[in-house]
């Protein structure tokens, strides 16, 4: 399968190679941040908010002081911390400001608020050290849904934003287009909610944190797809300047977007550990990262959209409320979700007339994070809903009527500013529908249904935005603009290189994929590549992974930085062989200069230790630096997904019967890891469609602080993905290659909904809202019966 | 999720648990498999000052047929049980399926399981259904509870606090049963589960009510030599016979729906044999 | 309230003097070190914890390491051999991609193990609802279950072959 060994340049890229990650995570032998265990090392908890909305009276931490093994606990007042703060650069009218103290302070606003940090010998101890605490609140109304947060007259969550609302845009709103929809032969509507979601990496959060006076520095080891955002906000949190905090990251138990935000704990841990000059460790146990930490993915639409009689689109019209919950993260601000939505609807189709309004609430939830696919599983569900609707109501195939709509000439400029590079829109879909057609799904569907079984198929054509540059992130007026990426590579004595990337892999294969860019660029063996990656130490500035943004933006800054080192190579062989350093390539782990060849380690040798011999406008060393941002818009990847459901009119059960993604990323770098992400991000999608939710009651109180009630779906739930790759390179990331982290949540739930309706197509009921109730399947098929 | 603290002690014999028990009142509490209680204790919603390990008694796990009786050791686990060949009590090892999972399943025991009494929980419906005796040592000696009196309530039972279940018994083979449940989740408690035993004409139901819910398959329904006019109507009747109201996120009507399915799912797979 | 505890892990005796409340999982990785086994949600629930007691898969998190002496604990620190080279499972794993972030995979491991020792001829849903013991967030699932179905055929063909040539 993989040649062990010598690869010529240009193999790598493209070969699913053994992955460098595999034989310490299959050994048992990672490092996650609690495998770390330091001397005289502390662990913390918190004393948590049991309401959802109260001024806080008092906090006596006396008791917990007197509890056997508990070291010290803190208030906010004990602390005195900054807090943390994420900006727009919009007016008050668009966005509202609202600060995170790091522990509550003067106000609960969610259950399982920090609002005391207790540190303790043992986690053990801890848990009875916050048991102690006595906290005295005086209950105010809770605000507990999208809906009572807009309601006249609501309390409000934040004094500072008046109608609980963070952030209100209307991005687009093309001329005309109330007589578009006036004069339109066709308008359906798709009203949908979806659920609150938990990313859920199966490693909850955590840090280590403790002073080093030989250093003078903060260490802080922790669980975060950010270090440098986690040691900008400590740094201004506890007064230090940002080269005395030092913040690493460790293997992670991936994180999906719920890490790649700032949190309280791992600030005020860090803290502590300053404080007291001893090392401090938290782990969030699952009932905390159940019901508090960053949640996602709770929006309510109302889309209209515009048809002409014979299919073709004309104009969309949106409505979009994201529950935002309790508080803004930082950097991207409570504007993630309605300002994704907002900019990027219209997607895959040729939509001339475009409105959107894109509000932020707040509530008393727990507050909200990116998580995988941000907003675009929501309405990418929506249009695809938007979709079925018309072709039932214009008596089309939904499909065909797909077709007749997607975009297919490109560069093409949207009608939301955007430019799309070239993507395989139709062909994704016409090939995912051939499958499924020629493994004999329809046929099936159209030949069982009638009798006891009820079959469905349903299809999501989607694009996703991936390597959003500076420039993207800008347009969307963030005041933390997380666009470059900046690589350094340094080649040793034996002609290994390592080389550093503000990237930060939390499952996604970067030691592996990173080193193969690297590898082709050098002409050696990738496992002669070290990729260097979360530490703040050895990393100029990194913005982390998320927003598929690791292989474009990342791998193209290594790519570069590879290059440079490989202009550097050739130009001292050329000296010492005495030839042309245009005529130099870098061949089998050396340089040929004609008909000589000098290794890489003879190079290094004379670059270290024989410097007297180097040409001389060459300094000692080998080492270059890089960086790479995506101009204009960014590069677009694409999929169709195709489901196949199965109905039980019994129970209202649902089985997905078949999946069949067929995905473009452009060049994958390693095709089997693209596969990993297409088919672990279905699962997630699959997740949001039908089981998961984070549900509260009228009080504010979270439903689902354990596995029992928040269904994280099985080997069993989860079906076999067929895969089918289609290749449009992106024109310009270093390997023409395109995002593949989250495409494959983006289009499941839209795959999962229009099966399933497909199956109750019908009954005439239509089902809009996820995760699916399975009553309302029951009903819709008994009524049917 | 760390527990609370506790002392423990390990039982050595019967009489020494039951001696522990006695002795430490009603701070005290039994660990078996631990596949309930330890999860409890981690979230905090139990927190025993005393566990009684009764893991480490010999002679309290196997499964002996004498008879047209089986009886079933409290540390008997469910794997155990699974794996077993028990011939015309074989819904007994079928039902294993539906018990958590694996890893649960090696673990959890029996007695565990009847004594935790989940209204959900196999073990219960299978006990009432089949009328289990389960045998109890306390202080004053053995005695043996029908199933049909031992559940009293959601995670109560007739059991005293310084009484130890030692023992299930079986005194009658099922050879048509059967059990069968839906969860949106496999492995999950049951949203409702129904065992059923078409010869004796009997469906005990969990998940709609408090303990286990026994009927009678209405009358003229059922008998060996007298199938009802189909499966599906003694199931309607069955589920159209109880008391259910409307909870958060399921309704009467759709508990009802499931009762019905379930019912006439289980008696198929019972009538095969 | 601190209690002397023997256990036997991966073949090594140790004796500790600890809380009764101490997990057998926090106890394999705070007071022994092994932290290849994970903790994920210390209810049962996503298996990280799993591991072998006397050959049986185990959730860690629900047992009290007291309860176990006596016991042949078994944890993913026993697969690889000492000079770091995989077994066949893990080998499986890794040529199937199944594991990303590799949190879930020494629990999904010790469970695939514990299951093959006992079913070495499993189907393939036999392996899927097993797998169904645990939770992965990465995978899917599906390159989990190839692993582990790999590996059982791998294993029958090599014990076939050893048959064979005992036969010879």
């Amino acid at each position: 399968m993989v040649e062990p060994h010598f690869r010529r340049d240009g193999a790598w890229v493209g070969a699913s190679v053994p992955r460098r990650e595999d034989p310490r995570l299959l050994a048992g032998r990672g490092r996650f941040v609690d495998d770390i265990t330091l001397p005289g090392m502390l662990h913390a908890q918190f004393v948590r908010s049991t309401e959802a909305h109260a001024e806080l009276l008092a906090v006596d931490l006396d008791e917990v002081r007197t509890v056997p093994g508990v070291v010290a606990a803190y208030t906010a007042d004990d602390l005195d911390l900054g807090d943390i703060t994420a900006l727009l650069d919009r007016p008050p009218h668009e966005f509202v400001p609202t600060a995170m103290p790091v522990l509550a302070r003067g106000k609960v606003r969610y259950v399982g608020e920090p609002i005391a940090i207790v540190v303790a010998k043992d986690p053990y101890a801890a848990e009875d050290g916050v048991e102690a605490a006595v906290v005295e609140y005086a209950p105010l109304q809770p605000v507990v849904s999208d809906t009572a947060a807009l309601a006249e007259g609501a309390p409000l969550v934040h004094a500072e934003a008046p109608r609980n609302t963070l952030v209100d845009v209307s991005l687009f709103a093309t001329e005309g287009i109330d007589d578009v929809f006036a004069e339109a032969h066709t308008v359906v509507e798709v009203r949908t909610k979806t659920g609150r979601q938990n990313a859920l990496p199966l490693e909850t959060r955590g840090v280590v944190a403790d002073w080093d006076d030989r250093d003078e520095q903060l260490r802080v080891q922790t669980c975060s797809q950010v270090p440098h955002q986690v040691r900008t906000v400590l740094a201004k949190c506890v007064g230090l300047d940002e080269k005395q905090v030092r913040v690493t990251v460790p293997d992670m138990g991936g994180g999906f977007g719920q890490k790649c935000v700032v949190g309280r704990e791992e600030i005020a841990a860090a803290a502590v550990a300053l404080r007291l000059r001893r090392p401090v460790k938290w782990i969030e146990d699952r009932r905390d990262a159940l019901t508090a930490a960053f949640l996602a993915r709770e929006q309510r639409y109302v889309v209209r959209a515009a048809f002409s009689a014979d299919g073709e689109i004309l104009g969309l019209d949106a409505d979009v409320v994201c529950d935002m919950g309790a508080y803004s993260c930082y950097p991207f601000t409570a504007g993630i979700e309605p300002l994704m939505a907002s900019a990027e609807m219209p997607g895959v189709y040729r939509v001339p007339a475009y409105r959107v309004r894109g509000r932020a609430v707040t509530t008393n939830k727990a507050p909200t994070a990116p998580y995988r696919g941000v907003s675009r599983p929501q309405y990418v569900m929506v249009v695809e809903r938007v979709f079925e609707k018309a072709a039932r109501a214009l008596g089309m195939d939904a499909v065909e009527l797909r077709r007749r709509n997607l975009i297919t000439v490109f560069p093409y400029k949207g009608v939301n500013n955007i430019t799309y590079d070239p993507g395989s829109y139709l062909e994704s879909l016409d090939l995912c529908e051939k499958t499924l057609r020629d493994e004999g799904w329809f046929s099936r569907r159209d030949d069982e249904n009638g009798g006891d079984r009820v079959i469905g198929i349903g299809f999501a054509c989607f694009s996703e935005r991936t390597g959003y540059g500076s420039g993207a992130f800008a347009q969307r007026k963030m005041q933390v603009v997380p666009g470059f990426d900046i690589s350094e590579i340094t080649m040793d004595l034996n002609g290994t290189v390592s080389v550093t990337t503000g990237t930060l892999s939390h499952g996604q294969s970067h030691e592996t994929t990173m080193a193969q860019i690297v590898a082709d660029r050098l002409g050696i063996a990738y496992d002669r590549v070290k990729i260097v990656q979360g530490d703040t130490d050895r990393i100029t500035y990194g913005w982390g992974s998320f927003a598929s943004r690791s292989i474009t933006i990342g791998g193209s800054a290594v790519a570069a930085a590879s290059v440079k080192l490989g202009d550097q190579l050739r130009e001292i062989a050329a000296h010492l062989l005495a030839g042309d350093p245009e005529a130099a390539v870098l061949e089998d782990g050396g340089v040929r200069v004609g008909d000589r060849w000098m290794s890489f380690a003879d190079i290094a040798d004379v670059a270290y230790l024989k410097a007297h011999l180097l040409p001389k406008d060459v300094g000692p060393g080998l080492s270059a630096i890089a960086s790479f941002d995506v101009g204009g818009d960014g590069t677009f990847s694409n999929a169709t997904h195709g489901c196949v459901v199965e109905l039980d009119p019994g129970t209202g059960g649902v089985e997905i019967l078949r999946y069949v993604c067929v995905e473009d990323c452009g060049v994958a770098i390693h095709p089997q890891v693209v596969e990993g992400q297409a088919r672990g991000g279905i699962a997630q999608g699959i997740a949001g469609a039908l089981f998961e939710e984070v549900r509260y009651d009228d009080g504010g109180q979270p439903l689902a602080p354990s596995f029992m009630e928040y269904k994280v779906p099985t080997a069993m739930e989860i079906p076999d993905v067929r895969i089918e790759h289609l290749e449009t390179p992106c024109a310009f990331t270093e390997n023409g290659a395109k995002g593949a982290g989250e495409g494959g949540t983006i289009g499941a739930p839209a795959a999962v909904l229009n099966a399933v309706n497909d199956a109750l197509r019908h009954t005439g009921v239509e089902l809009d809202d996820t995760p699916i109730p399975r009553e309302s399947i029951f009903r819709a098929l008994e009524v049917a019966r | 999720m760390k527990p609370a603290a506790f002392e423990y002690h390990r039982a050595r014999s019967v009489a020494g648990a039951v001696g522990l028990l006695t002795e430490l009142g009603d701070d005290a509490k039994i660990v078996a498999g631990g596949q309930s209680l330890v999860a409890m204790m981690n979230f905090r919603l139990a927190r025993p000052e005393h566990l009684v390990d009764i893991t480490h008694i010999d002679g309290l796990s196997g499964i002996r047929r004498e008879g047209d009786t089986l009886r079933i050791g409290a540390l008997t686990t469910h794997r155990a049980v699974e794996k077993a060949e028990l011939g015309d009590f074989g819904v007994l090892s079928r039902a294993m399926r539906w018990v958590g999972h694996l890893p649960i399943r090696t673990r959890g025991t029996v007695g565990g399981s009847i004594a935790h009494a989940d209204a959900t929980a196999e073990w219960c419906l299978l006990a009432v259904l089949l009328d289990a005796r389960i045998v109890a040592e306390g202080p004053a000696g053995r005695r043996e509870i029908p199933a049909g009196e031992f559940f009293l309530g959601p995670f109560t039972t007739a059991l005293e606090p310084d009484e130890l279940i030692v023992e299930l018994v079986f005194p009658r083979p099922a050879p048509r049963a059967a059990l069968t449940e839906y969860a949106d989740r496999k492995g999950d408690f049951a949203l409702v589960a129904a065992a059923v035993d078409v010869d004796a004409g009997r469906v005990v139901l969990g998940g709609v009510g408090p303990t286990p819910v026994s009927a009678n398959f209405p009358s003229g329904g059922t008998s060996p030599s007298r199938p009802p006019v189909t499966w599906a109507d003694t199931a309607a009747e069955i589920a159209a016979s109880l008391e259910l109201r409307d909870e958060p996120g399921i309704s009467a009507h759709y508990r009802r729906g499931l009762v019905r399915t379930l019912v006439e799912r289980a008696c198929e797979e019972a009538s095969r044999g | 309230m601190i209690q002397l505890v023997e256990l036997t892990v991966n073949g090594e005796r140790h004796e500790l003097a600890i809380e009764p409340r101490r997990t057998l999982v926090d106890v394999l990785r705070h007071d022994l070190g092994l932290t290849g086994t994970h903790v994920g949600c210390e209810h049962g629930i996503c298996g990280a914890c799993t591991v072998l007691v006397d050959g049986a898969p185990v959730r860690a998190c629900l047992l009290f390491a007291a309860q176990v002496e006596g016991a042949e604990i078994r944890t993913v620190e026993s697969l690889a051999a000492p000079d770091g080279t995989l077994n066949d499972l893990q080998q499986c794993f890794s040529e199937h991609h199944g594991l990303q972030c590799g949190f879930c995979t020494p629990g999904m491991l010790m469970l695939a193990e514990g299951f093959l020792a006992e079913e070495p001829e499993p189907t393939t849903e036999e392996i899927r609802e097993v797998v169904a013991s645990n939770l992965c967030r990465c995978t899917g699932y599906q390159t989990i279950v190839e692993a582990i179905d790999d590996c059982a055929s791998r294993r029958r063909a090599a014990f076939q072959q050893q048959l064979d040539g005992s036969r010879v």
